[in-house]
């Protein structure tokens, strides 16, 4: 059996080495090997979303990339979002607006809110519920998420 | 998962020799969203993947009027219908493009990869048919081309040799006042596989077409190019009534099968829908150009 691989990484902004087996998806080192448990495992397969990351630049379901591929890539995990205590406005509004039960889809939510903002900070209903048709949530019934999406927008765009 | 080496060669060479080596052992990998969910369910037993994603060619996309469009067969969809050219040029790639999947998978997604995983409800298939796309392969060989509406041989099957690689899809430039459109039926709004599709493209000329193509999804077992629906049209006016000759040999050149997402009779009546709509829509966007 071969060797693990060493792998070199940014994650929430600081250098993060790892080492990996190639099977492992990213999902699981980010888990497993870096101890950031944040990041959710649900469906495994790329639909619900609750591994959400950002990776490179794009949002991405951590569980369909392999640890591996995260060689010289730079990764934004949920315990990325805030400033040290301090919430981010999307968290904020998602504890406001109540746009959580169980909390398992949250993380993967919340980051790609995040990622939605940040491209298009002033985004129509129809746009955020199609961006995040990726996330499943099987507690609120979507709309007090779509509502703390756009709570944070236009907290975000006054401040 | 199962233990797997993994190697992320920087050329088309070492990928091919590391492909060839290992033959059905190995799969490219690109954005993985197929693969990855494969290898979960076992219906690959691999020993090796080879990521395309450092390879200079399969993550090229490059448009220009005298030479078309080159889509590297690791291009992600965000890129493709994030690109001007293409959104301008060739939006029925863009129609499936930004339908595959949600945010995350088309963040990761390719069409190279949509086309070598050959499911017969690839939703970029048809278009890229519609458009005359030509696949670029590479193996211990050479390199050679492909039609692509003679990719796909079977369910998840194709044409791709040991130790072939799908470099890049290539597109000419379409034709003056052309236009083309891919719509699917699903039950929900978004990430579902399509009950039926159609990927159109139509030339115009005067106010008839000159020249049509028609391409479906999910009713058989590849992606099916009707090249008779588009023939019986060329020279009719760009009309409505036109485009339902087209779409009622599309309904019955459809051999879909009856499963958890339609039946035959259902899917059939699908395709002659899908295929009036979408030429429909081709025909306005050929006017606008």
């Amino acid at each position: 059996m071969p060797a693990k691989t060493y792998v070199q990484t940014i994650i929430n902004g600081e250098h993060v080495d790892l080492l990996c087996e190639p099977r492992q998806s990213l999902l699981e080192a980010l888990r497993d090997v870096v101890g950031l448990t944040g990041t959710k495992e649900g469906c495994n397969d790329g639909n619900c979303g609750a591994c959400t990351v950002e990776f490179d630049g794009r949002i991405v379901t951590s569980c369909l990339v392999l640890g591996v591929e995260a060689e010289g890539k730079e990764i934004t995990t949920i315990e990325g979002v805030a400033q040290g205590s301090e919430l981010h406005p999307i968290q904020q509004a998602f504890l406001e607006n109540a746009a959580l039960q169980c909390g398992i889809c949250t993380p993967g939510f919340i980051v790609a809110s995040k990622a939605l903002l940040e491209q298009n900070p002033d985004p129509t209903e129809h746009e955020i519920r199609f961006w995040l048709a990726n996330n499943l949530c099987r507690c609120t019934g979507y709309d007090k998420i779509v509502r703390a999406v756009q709570d944070a927008a236009v907290k975000m765009q006054e401040a | 998962m199962k233990w797997i080496d993994y190697e992320s060669p920087h050329s088309v060479r070492e990928a091919v020799d590391l492909l060839n080596e290992a033959g059905d052992r190995a799969r490219p990998l690109a954005g993985g969203t197929d693969l990855l969910v494969q290898l979960r369910a076992k219906a690959y037993d691999l020993d090796l993947v080879v990521d395309a994603k450092n390879i200079p060619e399969l993550n090229e996309l490059t448009y220009d009027p005298d030479n078309g469009l080159t889509i590297g067969a690791a291009v992600a969809c965000y890129r493709i219908y994030g690109n001007s050219s293409v959104r301008s040029v060739y939006p029925g790639i863009v129609d499936a493009a930004s339908l595959i999947g949600g945010t995350q998978i088309q963040g990761r997604a390719s069409l190279g990869g949509n086309l070598c995983n050959a499911a017969p409800s690839a939703d970029s298939v048809p278009p890229m048919i519609a458009y005359n796309g030509v696949a670029r392969i590479s193996g211990p060989n050479g390199s050679r081309e492909v039609a692509l509406e003679d990719f796909c041989t079977g369910v998840r099957q194709t044409v791709l040799e040991r130790g072939e690689i799908l470099v890049s899809l290539h597109f000419p430039t379409p034709e003056a006042n052309s236009g083309a459109n891919y719509i699917r039926f699903i039950p929900r709004n978004e990430m579902d596989i399509a009950v039926a599709g159609a990927g159109v493209s139509v030339v115009l000329d005067n106010g008839s077409i000159a020249s049509a193509r028609v391409t479906l999804a999910s009713v058989a077992p590849t992606p099916l190019f009707v090249a008779e629906a588009g023939e019986a049209i060329a020279g009719k006016p760009a009309t409505e009534e036109t485009a339902r000759i087209a779409s009622a040999i599309a309904r019955d050149a459809a051999r879909p099968i009856t499963d958890m997402r339609g039946t035959i009779e259902y899917r059939k009546r699908l395709c002659e829908v899908l295929t009036r709509r979408a030429l429909m829509t081709a025909i306005e966007r050929a006017k606008e150009n």
